[in-house]
């Protein structure tokens, strides 16, 4: 499935370890909680990045003492209506502070393109058969947002200094 | 009233071109029903019995005469002439084609209206005191904090993929009009010793097949606190809120079952958190907000006018009328307008397109050019001057809306019902015409004095029933329709879930079951007391004895 970020389709250098195979000294791999929790210390030393996929039921709080070592964080939408991962991405950036990588995979559809950017995540595992352009559109759509203290994508009303034309 | 700025009008262009997109998308296979369902109902939409429904916001129950045009124009071109105001101070239109929605839309977007978050899991419209602003015994308007929290919650990038639906209802008054501890969020407009505006918070509250009032978790929450504040809330029931069964996904089940203390110390630990990025607007943007809702230019009256006093001396209808539709003004000189959309024997709520136009004429006539809907399923007209009452009373009676029957016992709160709605179990609106008629003769009314009954057509109490001081649950047993009834509920400051009192009726018996225990009130009523307040000394025991003894 198509990879995307900033608008474009990128080749994914991440690869999921199998849950029984050996941590690799090098290249870029996502962990288990498990394997994450138990395997610290090789983590700590390895050359490659490493990243960690949790479940949307999973407390982000549980990464907190892994967050220096971690460059991606994996959050999962067994379904696009359950929205969890929002949250936990909320958390995630503005409680503990992680600036590597928030990727969102499982069932990513082009509609929520806006509500996952301005919550932070940046990198996106498109779902079956949907295509960049509709994503770009999509992302494209809403220009403005209320929330305040939230990034990425949309200008509030303060931060507004020219509103696009009329459709 | 507020009115959009380049901002809002631009959001909600997008918002309408983005929904004709996903129709488009839809038509053209690009989305699966499953896909496309939770996107139209952001945008109001659902799918009926009999065909699609469409849910137009009217933010707080707040509108001006062109609003209101616009609403009666829809009727007459999409719909079949008219639409439902709802207990959620909505209009719902019941025959609406799909490829014509983003047309609706567009339309209501040209009189700064949408249908955003008038459905699906996530913050719903925000409601308010239908008097507020110009109620008399108002402590400050909660409009300014409704306008906010409307904005704030517009496809809220966190928060539009809940549990479940999420409700908040904001008054400014002591006496409850906004049913707020019946809301997922209820919040409570007061102020300090030192004259500052801050909240008292519920939460939980909710209605459905486990009815539970709001639990206080907070007695103070300063103003600039509190979009903050709701977002802790919000976080809580995202993370933690059930997904596994959605008849115990509102957060009501949540704070049940953590209880309320430790669900608030929760939100506490949330709120002590969040504190790092700025949530709530500056003091300008409040200050933006809240010039919008400064009092319209009132005529400086006497509050005593002559002219009606003569009217209504001679008048008798009028005075009735004045009596039970016309409430205290905080202005001298002025009155609200209570318009009751129940005529006996009608569909509450119901209202034509004509019906729309002539109160927007009245209302740029003679109410400052607003109109309130309230979550009784009526219409206010909330700036009239007491020296026009006799104008408007007559005005409204040429168009079948001079109904004297607020507060009694015809003016029912009724959900569309097995009439139209996918989830209902039984009929709604028969129920509450045959009630009306059969209670509804002007005197006996009066004589039985204020009582709110109220009916559902299934679980979910979109009918409110919990709250009604006789409430109807529609149900159904082998194909046939039966009725439960409880008593002794209440929406108000003093809100209390009612209580069943036995088995069910059969909708032949339901009407006679329902003026037996009204007689057996009169009978038993002590110095003028309410039915509630009867109920309330009495218990269920001589309802339950009468209604059983004979039906």
């Amino acid at each position: 499935m198509p990879l995307i970020r900033d608008g474009e389709i990128i080749a994914d250098t991440w690869r999921v370890l199998d849950e029984g195979a050996e941590i690799p000294g090098q290249g870029d791999v996502i962990l288990s909680l498990e394997r994450l929790r138990n395997g610290a210390g090789q983590i700590a030393a390895r050359a490659g990045r490493t990243g960690v996929a949790i479940e949307n039921s999973a407390d982000p709080g549980e990464l907190e003492a892994h967050l220096a070592h971690l460059d991606l964080i994996a959050l999962d939408f067994p379904a696009f209506t359950d929205g969890r991962a929002y949250s936990q991405a909320r958390r995630l950036r503005v409680h503990f502070g992680f600036a590597g990588e928030l990727r969102a995979r499982g069932s990513v559809l082009a509609d929520q393109a806006g509500f996952l950017t301005r919550v932070g995540f940046d990198t996106f595992e498109l779902a079956g058969g949907q295509s960049l352009k509709v994503w770009n559109a999509s992302a494209r759509s809403m220009t403005l947002a209320y929330q305040r203290g939230y990034d990425g994508g949309q200008a509030t009303r303060e931060a507004v200094t020219e509103l696009p034309a009329p459709a | 009233m507020y009115r959009y700025d380049e901002f809002d009008a631009t959001f909600v262009r997008q918002r309408v071109k983005q929904f004709r997109g996903q129709v488009e998308r839809r038509a053209a296979g690009e989305l699966s029903e499953d896909e496309f369902r939770p996107l139209r109902l952001m945008n109001g939409l659902y799918l009926q019995l009999h065909a699609y429904m469409l849910r137009v916001a009217v933010p707080y129950g707040t509108l001006s005469a062109r609003q209101m045009r616009k609403l009666a124009f829809i009727a007459d071109s999409y719909d079949r002439g008219y639409g439902h105001f709802t207990t959620r101070q909505n209009i719902q239109y019941n025959w609406p084609r799909l490829p014509d929605v983003p047309d609706i839309l567009g339309h209501l977007a040209e009189v700064e209206m949408h249908a955003i978050q008038t459905s699906g899991n996530c913050i719903r419209n925000v409601t308010a005191d239908h008097w507020a602003g110009v109620a008399a015994d108002e402590v400050e308007d909660p409009r300014p904090y409704a306008e906010l929290m409307r904005q704030w919650s517009s496809l809220h990038p966190e928060f539009s993929f809940l549990p479940r639906k999420f409700k908040i209802a904001v008054t400014g008054s002591q006496a409850d009009r906004a049913a707020i501890r019946y809301h997922d969020i209820g919040l409570r407009l007061k102020k300090n010793t030192q004259g500052e505006a801050g909240f008292e918070v519920f939460v939980g509250g909710g209605m459905g097949r486990t009815p539970m009032l709001a639990a206080r978790v907070r007695d103070w929450l300063a103003r600039d606190d509190l979009l903050t504040y709701l977002e802790a809330i919000m976080r809580v029931f995202n993370l933690h809120g059930r997904r596994d069964n959605k008849y115990k996904a509102r957060i009501k089940i949540l704070v049940h079952a953590l209880g309320a203390e430790e669900f608030s110390a929760q939100v506490e630990e949330e709120f002590a958190r969040t504190g790092a990025p700025r949530i709530m607007p500056g003091e300008g943007e409040l200050k933006r907000i809240a010039a919008y809702f400064a009092p319209p230019g009132y005529d400086a009256l006497r509050d005593d006018d002559p002219a009606l006093a003569l009217r209504l001396e001679k008048h008798k209808d009028f005075a009735g009328w004045v009596e039970r539709n016309v409430s205290a003004h905080g202005v001298p000189g002025y009155a609200i307008v209570n318009i009751s959309l129940k005529p006996i024997g009608g569909i509450p709520g119901d209202a034509s397109a004509d019906q729309m136009r002539a109160v927007a004429d009245l209302a740029e006539s003679f109410s400052l050019d607003e109109i309130r809907i309230s979550h009784e399923q009526n219409l206010v007209l909330p700036n009239v001057r007491k020296r026009d009452l006799f104008a408007v009373w007559l005005s409204l009676g040429e168009h079948g809306l001079a109904d004297a029957n607020i507060g009694l016992a015809s003016d029912i709160i009724a959900c569309p019902g097995l009439d139209y709605c996918g989830l209902a179990t039984a009929r709604s609106i028969p129920v509450a015409q045959d009630i009306s008629k059969r209670l509804g003769e002007p005197a006996r009314q009066r004589e039985i004095g204020d009582m709110k009954i109220k009916i559902s057509g299934c679980i979910n109490a979109c009918g409110h029933h919990h709250a009604g001081h006789i409430g109807i649950l529609g149900l159904e047993k082998r194909g046939r329709e039966y009725y439960q009834i409880t008593l002794g509920g209440s929406g108000d400051e003093s809100a209390s879930v009612g209580e069943i009192i036995g088995p069910g009726f059969s909708s032949e018996n339901l009407s006679g079951a329902v003026e037996t225990i009204v007689d057996t009130y009169v009978e038993l009523r002590q110095n003028g007391e309410t039915f509630l307040e009867a109920y309330r000394r009495v218990g269920p025991e001589p309802f339950k004895e009468a209604v059983y003894a004979t039906h």
